[in-house]
């Protein structure tokens, strides 16, 4: 499918397709994750996980475990220093750093069924699992509660005696579970309202989902005897992760170093920490090297999914199809501590739309569940699925094509958000214009049960900082040396950066991810940040390499370093044609000409352009059995400038296809005594390849003027519009409004009346 | 997980004895697709595990027009749906082992051990049920046959005593006029268990016009794989029509006794038993008369 290309700037490397420089080692196995990774005399870590959704934690008797021949250490909560109150950075939202703490070790309660209350490390796996049955835990068992509006209710059991909501800074007085309240307005609600010939009002539910990376978390620290600490880990941010384990323990950053493994998938949710602080406990409790991996059971209960939701929208629109007012709330379960992604999936929520008057309330609230983490535009796809469904039914009662009352309200630069920022350049109406002209959307969808929906999506993108250093090598290739986990391609549309403004081809730039103690601070590979910020601080470093590499030109030609000019790969001087040096060339003769040449950059933009993406649907719905055939499926995206069109692909299928199981079958389904049942990729239905269609993927470039190259983050925003597009799909195929997630064979046989 | 002892016999009687004198202690390993995911996750402990994929007699394919097909206990599905015998005469057990698991699990899962495993939802099971499939299992006794519907006695239960072990599964040669089908019902459209399924089969009256008889096996609905007479009884001697179907299908709804459980609910359950009894009984009597009928 032909993309559109809307900025055309042309470029020899950006733009392309080389093979990325990690593919071999990938495809061949030999790229090495933290599970392959061992040092001689290492130990083997396991976690006892509290059996209990919420209980108090009496007492914890560790004897017998230690006890057992093998064990070497045994660590609790008593082994973490007590935090103060405090705000740890995590890049994609903050962290309460005792509340961080009491996630790695429960010390007075356990508030999740997987919540980690003691870790063994012993000579092998068997004996550690062997040793954690003989850790004996006292608890006293609490009721609790697994659903944010039980959890708001008055007289809920309260996870947190300390919590008082803060709602806009005004801190409350009794106990709950809402750990806060924000809102957002803009012009006046009532007036909107009136101004409506047809308003709609409906509420939502969204179950918890997890990111479901195929790798599960994993770390191993060795705490030398004098004092280093070094942890290699599985993780979207290594200075992240040094930060966290720092402030966890107390311990000097300068002492730790994070060195990153290539990374089996992230989504987010590999942004925070779990078994990175226990594996340097234990090493230091052990005095050898400890190894921790968790089991697929572990990750779903003792790590952060993304929130469930419930959710109220309404929306107002004249006869002739103008938005006129938006109301909505949005209530997130953040699981056991407070910080989910409300405050994003609030702003989010009405992004793709111009509209007067809106006002927008959001909770945060705690529920005994495993805390929740960043998964992929974290908290834009709930919100965009109760916005986008109602948008649908909006179009439909107005009697206008989907795409063409969209396109009438759409967000434009200079319309302002409902939570106040105003837009520059966008892409929302090109990706709702690109959509219109597609092949899918031209094409005839018959037969009886069939359904196409669409639905659009925005998510910001963030910027943050990045380091880059580039060494020039005597071959006339360089190194590339950079700190974002490259979960997506990113070693590539870095790379290809650099290459770009020093006029070699990507293969000739080698790029290495780095270790903490190896480059610059850069923050995670989160927010869609990676390709925009980190190639940024690659075209300011090769930037840099160029300006050396003139001022020797000039030197070793005795020009005027303003003289030098670098076109096509050869160095010049203006006004004399005969004067010419390849890259090459110089490169050779730089140790002899005054030394090495290492550019180097760092950057902190703030330029990144939001990302707006439309996806068409076309289901087919088996009336008996409610499943549900995606039978053709296409992502509309604006990616500014696609660097590597090919991962940009990869991700818009990619984000598609995950939003297309959390709209369908994946949930975690609960016991009311807060048990997740199906903790097991048999039961925890992801798809896999047979249940999808091939994702066609239009690309829309709009470039984005904060950008050197008009790159936008790509990544996150095509999770955002599938459960909706879906949902908009079955109400045309067969007749029903679907407004919980997930949509599975049985939720749609009940709500077709069938059973 | 403790250490244990590993044996691979090559014979049946040397792994009865191996089983015979660690009783419950020591396990059968065929494909070990089950064996070794429990064994891993803690659902038991054994002091020994038992290959019995050396076994010959374990390992037999045997198609003969007068007695049948044997399939020996440890062979697995891929062999089951690449024998072009198997696929022209019993289609609906292809229609079984091309579903268990994923390609690779294919290679290794054997229908012995999913029968064995005695799991409620088993996929082969309803398909061997319909089939008329006997179970022929040694021991430390005499050799004795169980018809498959039953073999299972509770959710990972069976009539296998201590040191018993299946060594095959004989399936008698399918009657003329006769068609067989299988269809399970998963939320994807693969690796899945069955939320409901039904093994079908029916035999035709010599003018292609009424059901003769029929049985009915569903999965998924009961503590064990059931084998639903009264589906078939309302069969017999009925006219081929939709009408009739749909009396085996009511039959079927009023036969199953499910749980709510992740997977599905009491409702959709016995609702999914009527539909894919009649969707599976629609494509058992195609079969019958010759037509070709997808597995899935």
């Amino acid at each position: 499918m032909a993309n559109k290309v809307l900025v055309r700037q042309e470029f020899k490397v950006v733009g392309t397709r080389p093979i990325r420089h990690d593919g071999t080692d990938k495809v061949t196995g030999r790229a090495l994750y933290g599970g392959d990774f061992s040092l001689p005399g290492m130990l083997y870590g396991k976690v006892l996980r509290s059996p209990h959704a919420h209980a108090r934690i009496l007492s914890i008797d560790t004897s017998a475990a230690e006890a057992l021949p093998g064990v070497r250490g045994v660590v609790t909560a008593k082994d973490l220093p007590r935090p103060e109150e405090g705000i740890a950075d995590v890049g994609e939202g903050a962290v309460n750093l005792r509340f961080l703490s009491d996630n790695i070790l429960a010390s007075n309660k356990a508030l999740y069924k997987g919540h980690a209350v003691a870790a063994v490390a012993a000579v092998d796996a068997h004996t550690a699992e062997a040793a954690l049955a003989l850790i004996k835990v006292d608890y006293q068992v609490l009721p609790a509660v697994v659903n944010v509006r039980e959890a708001m209710k008055e007289g809920a059991p309260i996870l947190h005696e300390s919590l008082r909501t803060d709602a806009q800074g005004q801190k409350g007085t009794t106990p709950t579970n809402i750990a806060s309240r924000i809102q957002f307005a803009k012009g006046t609600l009532e007036q909107g309202f009136a101004q409506a010939d047809v308003v709609v009002e409906r509420e939502f539910e969204t179950a918890t989902v997890h990111q479901g990376y195929i790798e599960p978390h994993n770390a191993t620290g060795l705490w030398s005897s004098d004092g280093q600490v070094t942890i290699w880990c599985s993780t979207q941010g290594a200075f992240t992760v040094r930060d966290l384990v720092s402030q966890i323990l107390r311990y000097p950053v300068s002492k730790i170093k994070v060195v990153p493994m290539e990374i089996g998938g992230g989504f987010g949710g590999k942004t925070v920490v779990y078994l990175e602080p226990l594996a340097a406990l234990l090493s230091r409790k052990t005095g050898k090297p400890v190894k921790l991996v968790m089991t697929r059971t572990e990750v779903f209960e003792g790590t952060g999914p993304t929130p469930a939701a419930s959710m109220k929208v309404k929306m107002g629109a004249t006869r002739e199809g103008k938005l006129t007012a938006a109301e909505a709330s949005f209530a997130f379960e953040a699981g056991a501590y407070p910080g989910s992604a409300v405050g994003a999936g609030c702003m989010c929520a009405f992004a793709p739309y111009d509209i007067e008057h809106g006002k927008i309330d959001g909770y945060d609230v705690v529920v005994n569940k495993p805390k929740a983490a960043a998964y992929r535009a974290p908290g834009a796809t709930q919100t965009g699925f109760a916005v986008e469904s109602v948008v649908d039914e909006l179009a439909e009662k107005l009697g206008l094509d989907p795409i063409a009352f969209r396109m009438k309200n759409s967000a434009r630069e200079g319309t302002r958000r409902i939570d106040g920022p105003i837009f520059g350049v966008i892409g929302a109406l090109d990706c709702l214009e690109a959509a219109r002209a597609s092949d899918h959307w031209s094409s005839r969808l018959e037969g009886p049960n069939r359904g196409r929906g669409v639905a659009s999506g925005f998510w910001f993108n963030i910027g943050l900082q990045s380091s880059c250093t580039i060494s020039v090598n005597a071959d006339g290739t360089v190194n590339l040396v950079e700190g974002s986990a490259d979960i997506g391609g990113t070693r590539a549309s870095i790379a290809m950066q650099a290459a770009e403004v020093l006029c070699l081809r990507a293969e000739e730039v080698k790029p290495t991810v780095a270790d903490t103690d190896s480059i610059g601070y850069t923050q995670v590979t989160g927010g869609s940040r990676t390709t925009f910020a980190t190639g940024w601080a690659a075209y300011e470093a090769a930037h840099d390499v160029l300006r050396q590499m003139k001022e020797r030109v000039a030197k070793i030609w005795e020009a005027n370093p303003a003289d030098v000019t670098y076109e096509e790969g050869v160095f010049g001087v203006k006004g004399d044609p005969k004067m010419q040096m390849a890259f090459r060339e110089l490169a050779g003769k730089l140790n002899h000409t005054g030394g090495p040449i290492v550019g180097r950059a760092t950057v902190d933009p703030k330029g990144q352009g939001g990302a707006f993406a439309t996806h068409i649907a076309d289901v087919e719905v088996d009336p008996e059995t409610g499943k549900v055939k995606v039978l053709r499926y296409t992502t509309v995206q604006d990616a500014g400038k696609a660097v590597h069109p090919s991962y940009v692909e990869g991700q818009m299928q990619g984000g598609a296809v995950q939003g297309i199981g959390w709209a369908l079958n994946e949930e975690y389904f609960m016991t009311p005594g807060g048990t997740m049942a199906n903790t097991s990729f048999l039961d925890y239905r992801m798809p896999t390849t047979l249940d999808l269609p091939m994702i066609e993927t239009v690309i829309v470039e709009v470039a984005n003027p904060g950008h050197p190259f008009g790159v936008r983050g790509v990544g996150e925003v095509p999770i955002v519009p599938p459960p909706a597009a879906l949902a908009n799909a079955i109400r045309r195929a067969v007749g029903v409004r679907m407004t919980r997630l997930p949509m599975s064979p049985g939720a749609i046989l009940k709500e077709m009346g069938t059973v | 997980m403790n250490d244990f002892e590993y044996r691979a016999p090559a014979s049946v009687s040397e792994a009865v004895a191996l089983l015979v004198e660690k009783g419950e202690r020591a396990r059968v390993l065929a494909g070990g697709t089950d064996l070794i995911v429990q064994l891993r996750g803690g659902r038991f402990t054994l002091d020994r595990m038992v290959d019995v994929k050396g076994v010959p007699e374990l390992n037999q394919l045997r198609y003969d027009a007068a007695e049948g097909l044997v399939v020996g206990a440890a062979v697995p599905c891929y062999r089951i749906y690449e024998d072009e015998l198997v696929a022209a005469h019993y289609p609906a057990l292809v229609d079984a082992a091309r579903i268990i698991g994923g390609i690779q699990i294919q290679g290794r899962a054997s229908l012995g051990g999913n029968l064995c495993n005695a799991s409620p939802s088993g996929d082969s099971i309803g398909a061997l049920i319909a089939l008329e499939a006997t179970a022929v299992i040694a021991g430390p006794g005499e050799t004795r046959s169980v018809p498959v519907e039953q073999f299972c006695t509770a959710p990972g239960r069976s009539v296998l005593g201590p040191g018993e072990l299946l060594v095959a599964l004989r399936l008698p040669p399918p009657k003329p006029r006769s068609g067989a089908h299988y269809l399970r019902f998963i939320p994807r459209y693969e690796m899945d268990i069955a939320i409901v399924s039904a093994g079908v089969a029916a035999v035709l009256s010599p003018d292609m016009s009424s059901f003769v008889s029929a049985r009915v096996a569903l999965g998924a609905v009961a503590p064990t794989p059931l084998f639903v007479t009264e589906a078939g009884a309302a069969l017999a001697g009925k006219p081929i029509s939709e009408e009739s179907i749909a009396l085996a299908a009511e039959a079927a709804r009023q036969a199953a006794r499910p749980i709510n459980d992740m997977r599905g609910t009491v409702e959709q359950r016995r609702h999914l038993a009527a539909v894919l009894t009649t969707r599976a009984l629609r494509g058992a009597v195609a079969r019958a008369k010759g037509e070709q009928v997808n597995g899935h």
